[in-house]
């Protein structure tokens, strides 16, 4: 084989402010044209590797560097020269486009190399031609759907012809059915180009949807393997660490048939099943017991109503909202699905108060909210924002949970009990006396949570709860929530996140262009393609396996997994 | 969601054709030529042109009623604040002295204080007009290389453009994060004592500070793998050539200019004298 492109030679690095090093010992060769993702748990190294190679690291961020790292056999020398061969997307595209239409953006790399204009154009339009941008060039990149942001994003990097290609959580801030169509983009853009590829992301199921060559897996900072997908997919490895499996791995081994890495599982596509595994599968199905529905409730005795609900930005004239009706009975955790810009977030500020609805009123057990004010609305409808940086305003946390009774002028020693008896539930008890930025985002995320309950809501909407979090945390946060539901709180879920859909919320209501296009049991959303697409989702692997299996209705094979639900 | 706010606004005006460059050319030099001269004659023919730049650019007079009644009010105390504190400026500049109403032993209304405040305010009506359409005329990129244009560093005229791009990205997140405050129970309304308001709008800043950090850190990053910074110059994607308009516009502005300090050789000095 040929020379590799990127090579780490028992690479260590520990940040100055670190006591551990990050990355520890790595020893990882990737040739030219190869594609290769990199995945691991949050706090496993993979984006402090991924700062290595575009020179973040350590020329923005200093540090302590033992043994040696080569990209085209040479030493980095500075961000600048690392650029010419290395082009990184980053996460989330909003945070970083600079130019006023998409076109400028993509030419940035080019401006700053002071590219005579003439040839500048031409090359922005080869670009937005490789990622299919063509026709929004002219567009503001912020006014784009996530999908097209992507691209452009995407066009921004392949502008200059780098011959490598780092992608730094690229499916983040997707929704299912965008993530499906950027992962085929990617595999589409390596085959035009023939660049070699690198895709850092703990989605695995989704990026394992197109060709991967290699899989290196990250936990503590080194690497624990490097294998093919068909090994990796069957291994123990990812549960070990924290990484979901495919659904459809999950599934099979939940009816009892294991594959081999000759089978081919790392696609469903390529996956080996003989008819005896295909037996087995519905069998499984066939002898779940499916657990009862509990839809009846929510007409006769509904603890908040939606009627005729309509909204118009003052601002664009745009309609938000049109004639949206439902009703939430006690104790339901259900999911509100649908693209960007379908009123997913403006439903939930007219419910808390934040916008005045146009048409239509709010009821909350029976009684209309209108008239109430916000803090009024907050004692009864919690909402916690997705970024709990914008919400936490005190540095200690007692203080921070406090605020919302301080303000109300509670007496003190009723907030201390109050204030206790939230962290409890919210399992912070123990860091009663800590500075919030000693916390994890996850902890933080509690802390807004429990800002929301000392108010005693009967309701907790939230949005995008588990927004960028790997499993482990995903697990965590989804667990409390149904801790909380169980308690008795209404749970109201804004997201994006399928399996979340799949594994916790019962019910969905999916929306699409400010209508209210389904109410629906979310088993029968994720196993329906065509409802699936409305909701901007896209049918689980489990669908496919369904149909592979000669089972005429996906649902029960659904039901069936949810029911058998353990931890894999 | 759009928050409307000072900004530029898109039109298809022969002003707004302009190069950003030669739209602040112009205003550099207008405001040089009403600075420099106290003439009424001059200032009403500059603010004649203003408006009239005003009125070719399809600008609405509603699209600047904010920073137009800020600046009206700044001319308004701006005013009193001179008659309080000079009240006898136009007596000494032009060397007579003509009372009209007595007040007390310090203030009289007096003619020629009052036509050299007049010209004071003409000033003002002269050159906001000019730099509103500038603002209001040039797309921020183009603002950043029109700055560059004039040989301000690309990476200062670049911080000024991105600083204007990203205001209306602050004030979403300030009013996303009042409103979670005050669904905790802050109450930052004209309700609330203002002890209370002002604690209020700490408990905003704090998160709004520590969000836009982690923004700007990522910003920074982003523009860096994008080589920013790299070489000492750089091109602009937008740039566009000077057509027969901005000549002209340059020319007549260099015009303004001179004739501005004409009327030093007319008057012998800054004031025309009518007294």
């Amino acid at each position: 084989m040929n020379e590799p492109i990127i090579e780490f030679k028992n690479f260590t690095f520990q940040y100055r402010a670190q006591k551990k090093p990050t990355l520890v010992d790595i020893n990882l060769r990737i040739f030219k044209g190869e594609k290769i993702l990199i995945a691991g748990p949050s706090g496993s190294g993979k984006s402090t590797l991924s700062s290595c190679l575009n020179g973040l690291i350590p020329f923005n961020n200093p540090g302590k560097i033992e043994g040696e790292l080569l990209i085209s056999g040479k030493k980095p020398d500075s961000v600048f020269g690392l650029s010419k061969i290395i082009g990184t997307v980053l996460q989330d595209t909003d945070g970083q486009f600079v130019g006023l239409s998409s076109g400028e953006d993509i030419a940035f790399l080019l401006e700053n190399l002071a590219m005579p204009q003439e040839e500048m154009k031409e090359r922005v339009l080869n670009a937005a031609g490789l990622v299919g941008a063509l026709d929004y060039l002219k567009h503001s990149p912020q006014r784009l759907s996530g999908g097209q942001k992507q691209r452009v994003s995407m066009a921004g990097v392949l502008v200059d012809e780098a011959p490598i290609l780092l992608f730094d959580e690229p499916l983040a801030a997707l929704d299912p059915l965008t993530g499906k169509l950027a992962t085929a983009l990617i595999d589409d853009i390596q085959k035009k180009t023939g660049a070699t590829i690198i895709i850092i992301e703990h989605r695995l199921e989704d990026v394992l949807y197109r060709h991967i060559d290699r899989v290196i897996l990250f936990d503590n900072g080194r690497i624990i393997s490097d294998s093919s997908p068909d090994e990796i997919t069957v291994s123990n490895q990812l549960a070990a660490i924290g990484i979901r499996r495919p659904l459809y791995i999950n599934a099979l081994s939940k009816a009892g048939v294991n594959k081999s890495p000759k089978d081919k599982p790392g696609q469903l596509e390529t996956l080996n099943l003989t008819e005896e595994d295909k037996a087995k599968v519905r069998n499984w199905v066939a002898s779940s017991p499916l657990a009862p529905r509990d839809d009846v409730m929510r007409e006769a005795y509904p603890l908040l109503q939606i009627k005729n609900l309509g909204f118009t930005y003052p601002e664009t004239g745009l309609k938000a909202l049109e004639n949206i009706n439902f009703s939430l009975a006690n104790g339901e955790m259900t999911a509100i699905v649908g693209a960007n810009g379908a009123g997913k977030s403006t439903l939930a500020k007219l419910i808390v108060g934040f916008e005045k609805e146009e048409s239509g009123e709010i009821f909350y057990r029976g009684e209309s909210m209108e008239g109430l004010t916000i803090p009024e609305r907050a004692e009864r409808i919690g909402y916690v924002m997705q970024n709990p940086n914008q919400m936490i305003c005190k540095p200690l946390i007692f203080d921070e949970i406090a605020l919302g009774l301080r303000v109300r002028g509670i007496p003190e020693p009723e907030i201390k009990d109050r204030v206790e008896a939230v962290l409890k539930v919210c399992g912070l008890e123990r860091f009663i006396k800590w500075p919030i930025s000693a916390l994890s985002y996850g902890q933080k995320k509690r802390v807004t949570i429990a800002d929301a309950l000392v108010l005693e809501p009967q309701i907790l909407i939230l949005d995008e709860p588990t927004a960028g979090q790997d499993y482990r945390h995903y697990t965590d946060i989804m667990e409390f929530l149904t801790s909380l539901n169980r308690r008795g709180v209404t749970v109201l879920l804004i997201t994006h996140d399928m399996h979340l859909c799949l594994e916790y919320a019962k019910r969905a209501l999916v929306f699409g262009a400010g209508q209210l296009l389904l109410d629906s049991p979310t088993d029968e959303i994720l196993s329906d393609p065509e409802l699936a697409l409305k909701a901007s989702l896209r049918e689980t692997s489990l669908y496919e396996l369904a149909r592979l299996c000669g089972i005429s209705d996906a649902k029960t094979l659904v039901r069936a997994y949810l029911d058998n639900k353990t931890n894999l | 969601m759009v928050i409307k706010m000072f900004g530029y606004v898109p039109r298809n005006s022969p002003i707004h054709r302009l190069t950003g460059a030669s739209k602040l050319i112009m205003t550099l030099a207008l405001s040089v030529a009403t600075m420099i001269t106290f003439d009424t004659r001059f200032l009403v023919f500059a603010i004649i042109v203003s408006l009239v730049l005003f009125r070719i650019s399809k600008l609405r007079l509603k699209e600047l009623k904010g920073p137009l009644i800020f600046i009206l009010v700044f001319l308004f105390i701006n005013n009193i604040v001179i008659f309080l504190f000079a009240p006898e400026q136009g007596v000494f500049i032009y060397g007579s002295r003509h009372e009209l109403f007595h007040l007390s032993t310090r203030y009289s209304i007096i003619a020629e204080q009052l036509f050299y405040q007049l010209n004071v305010t003409l000033k003002y009506f002269a050159i906001v007009p000019v730099a509103l359409i500038f603002f209001l005329t040039t797309e921020p990129s183009e603002f950043a290389s029109s700055l560059n244009a004039i040989r301000i560093n690309y990476k200062a005229a670049y911080a000024v453009s991105l600083s204007l791009r990203y205001i209306p990205d602050v004030q979403r997140a300030y009013r996303e994060i009042s409103q979670a405050q005050q669904a905790r129970g802050v109450d930052i309304s004209k309700k609330a004592p203002l002890r209370r308001r002002l604690a209020g709008v700490l408990t905003i800043l704090f998160p709004l500070v520590f969000s836009s950090m982690d923004k700007i850190e990522q910003i920074s990053n982003a523009m860096e793998l994008r080589g920013f910074g790299r070489l000492g110059k750089r091109t602009w994607y937008s740039a566009r050539r000077f057509m027969k308009g901005d000549y002209i516009i340059i020319g007549l502005s260099g015009l303004a200019v001179l004739i501005s300090l004409l009327t030093f050789l007319v008057n012998g000095g800054r004031f025309y004298n009518p007294f």
